[in-house]
């Protein structure tokens, strides 16, 4: 019995004990937790949860399907995935830069369908040349994402204001506000949407026909690339980047330091919302080309689930999102194979948030197992 | 005038008793974002409750909803307690545990909804029908002019809340164990060093939080839209934790905060049928509560005093 225990611990504590890359095992042990509960979730369905799994990999364009409608094929699917995984790597970036530095920036939601909605407005439905609108949305994305996060910094700065209240307050405000005039003005009376964009703004190429394929392709996916190393530079490189990390480990030895405490989450908050922002337009100028009223992208809320799982590292991030965008994205594959429920994918991505946010805990609970297999050891020698 | 009072009135109740459950457990020193997947995972419990005995109950409805409101406490209790494991036991951050419950119960309730929709009832729907709850006006007082209106067409659960109130209010502010559990907030090894259990008493005042919040949601299931769906995943939790910040984490401070949302979104809604304005104006009353909100909170944040201890993994070795 003992020795079964020791078996067990000494497997975990291998696993995810100290060392290096203990941080990117524990995120692999959580994934692997929430995997092993969704399968659990699949067999009390009565649902073969391989076939399930695979069915996800192969609706996300990851493996191949068994056979495609015309002029599809597994190139267009992972398209697709590339096309829908850029606003989750903005997302999450902006969810970890403010993580880093101590803030939670919940109004990821809100600044998206903001930028969005300014973005739709003032280029969407113009006719300016295709380079030069391209250019102006995502000007516009940062510019508007800027403003929604120096506006919760400086409230957090200046007023005391709990950011997590009053970043919630502003998702609520913004998202009535924009629906408000949607529906006044720019609802279309048939999908009950904003009136779709022009195809010269929209930052992804729609059917373009190539190889005797019709595929989606999206023209950021290289600046989130560019995004994940700015961002990685800043944090590991710059002086911004330290003060930054100083202020989230411990904000009174910081303002002892001589950093200035309050500056830096402006500063901070005005990254993380340009982010977001870039999120936003990528999401409703690029992936989708109206807005729905009344409705918060439930990818704000995940790219916290996703910012978690990537350590809050800019590269842990990217592929977080991919991983979590394979699943998103091959749900529809899933539901309509196997005949499950589509929410099960947000229910097993919630479950591996619980994990991750847990995931301090497995740190801990391996040290400890490695240190007591150290000293079981020197005993039994 | 008196339409105003009741739907105020019918608003600010359940959003005061899942303030009240707010203040227990930040009071014990626990961050809890989570009341508003927590009122959802409580109404979600009760609206189960409800259809399962829909068809015993057909004559006496007047107990089923009463029953279901107890449901609904127990479920939110028993869904608090993830929020304990992780913040008590896991030792997770506060903020985030409540915001990954949050995330959790929205698609929880969405997925258990259809799943039980169709496993139990053989029908695929997102909702749970309810009935409507009994109102009742109680005679002589309610023909006093604008005082009637308090006790004109009220909920039975109003009364509930209020009895349910008045008892929390006594067990935190007048009993040994309220007066701990404050205590935990500001000073848990104080407690700790008196002989209490530190850990004990934040348990138990996330799980009261959870329990209060199930039968908030609950009414707000009854009153707002007669079913349980979703949809009732609308930021009143979020709101409530504004009161209670509002309110300086002391129930009659919060009680004020509520009243003021509670009118805010009536007197605006009656405006707007006032006026005659098409219903899409209705987006920008929906705004009303929050940007006072906001308001509230600028003049006010300088000068909260947040329990001590707020947040704080309780570590019995650190001093």
């Amino acid at each position: 019995m003992l020795k079964k225990q020791n078996f067990f611990k000494r497997a975990y504590a291998g696993f995810c004990g100290p060392g290096k890359h203990q941080m990117l095992r524990v995120s692999l042990f959580c994934l692997l937790l929430s995997l092993l509960g969704g399968a659990i979730l699949l067999l009390l369905l009565g649902k073969d949860p391989i076939a399930a799994y695979r069915s996800i990999l192969q609706g996300a364009g990851v493996l191949p399907k068994a056979k495609y409608p015309g002029r599809k094929s597994q190139v267009t699917d992972f398209l697709n995935l590339l096309d829908y995984t850029v606003p989750m790597i903005f997302a999450s970036l902006s969810v970890a830069v403010a993580l880093k530095c101590g803030l939670f920036n919940i109004c990821v939601s809100g600044t998206m369908i903001f930028s969005g909605f300014l973005a739709t407005i003032l280029v969407g439905y113009s006719d300016i040349t295709p380079i030069v609108a391209k250019f102006l949305v995502i000007i516009i994305g940062i510019g508007a994402g800027a403003l929604v996060g120096a506006t919760v910094g400086y409230l957090k700065y200046k007023y005391n204001m709990n950011e997590v209240v009053v970043a919630i307050m502003f998702n609520y405000i913004i998202s009535y506000v924009v629906s408000f005039f949607i529906n006044t003005k720019y609802a279309d009376p048939v999908t009950r949407q904003s009136v779709e964009i022009n195809q010269n703004a929209r930052l992804t190429l729609v059917d373009v026909e190539m190889f005797g394929l019709r595929m989606n392709i999206t023209t950021v996916f290289i600046l989130a690339l560019i995004a994940v190393f700015v961002i990685k530079f800043i944090l590991d490189k710059t002086k911004f980047g330290f003060e930054l990390k100083a202020v989230g480990a411990n904000q009174r030895a910081s303002r002892y330091f001589g950093i200035q405490v309050g500056n830096t989450i402006v500063k901070t908050m005005i990254i993380s919302g340009a982010l977001a922002g870039l999120a936003g337009v990528t999401f409703y100028l690029g992936c989708y080309a109206s807005i729905q009223p009344r409705v918060l992208p439930a990818l704000g809320f995940d790219a916290i689930a996703v910012a978690l799982l990537g350590n809050m590292t800019p590269i842990g991030c990217f592929f977080a999102s991919i991983l979590i965008m394979i699943f998103d994205s091959g749900t529809a594959y899933l539901s309509s194979r196997l005949g499950v429920l589509r929410e099960i994918a947000a229910l097993i991505t919630s479950i591996l948030l619980v994990f991750s946010a847990s995931s301090g805990f497995f740190r801990m609970i391996a040290n400890r197992y490695t240190l007591e297999l150290a000293d079981n050891g020197g005993k039994n020698e | 005038m008196n339409s105003i009072i009741i739907d105020a009135m019918a608003f600010t109740l359940p959003l005061f008793i899942i303030s009240i459950g707010g203040i227990f457990c930040e009071g014990s020193g626990v961050i809890n974002l989570a009341l508003e997947g927590l009122l959802g995972m409580g109404a979600f419990f009760g609206g189960l409750i409800a259809a399962m005995l829909t068809a015993q109950f057909v004559d006496s409805q007047s107990t089923l909803v009463y029953i279901t409101l107890f449901a609904a406490m127990v479920g939110g209790a028993f869904f608090a307690m993830l929020l304990a494991l992780m913040a008590l036991k896991l030792k997770a951050n506060q903020v985030i545990s409540g915001v990954v419950i949050n995330m959790l119960a929205v698609a929880l309730t969405s997925f258990l909804t259809n799943q039980l929709n169709i496993t139990l009832f053989g029908e695929s729907s997102n909702k749970f029908l309810l009935f409507v709850f009994p109102k009742i006006t109680v005679p002589f007082i309610s023909s006093i002019p604008i005082v009637g209106a308090f006790f004109t067409d009220v909920y039975g659960f109003e009364f509930v809340i209020v009895a349910v109130a008045l008892f929390m209010a006594y067990i935190l502010y007048k009993t040994p164990f309220g007066m701990r559990l404050r205590a935990c907030g500001d000073n848990p090894h104080a407690v700790a060093a008196a002989g209490g259990n530190v850990l004990r008493i934040r348990f138990i005042a996330v799980l009261i939080s959870g329990a209060m919040a199930g039968l908030g949601g609950m009414c707000f299931a009854y009153s707002i839209s007669t079913n349980f769906s979703p949809s009732i995943f609308v930021g009143y939790g979020y709101l409530a934790i504004a009161a209670y910040i509002f309110g300086n984490w002391k129930i009659s401070n919060t009680l004020l905060a509520c009243l003021i949302f509670g009118f805010a979104r009536s007197i605006g809604y009656f405006f707007i049928q006032k006026i005659g304005l098409p219903s899409s104006y209705s987006d920008l009353v929906l705004t009303f509560p929050y940007i006072i909100t906001l308001l509230l909170l600028l003049f006010f944040s300088k000068s909260t005093r947040a329990p001590r201890n707020l947040g704080e993994v309780y570590d019995k070795g650190k001093r």
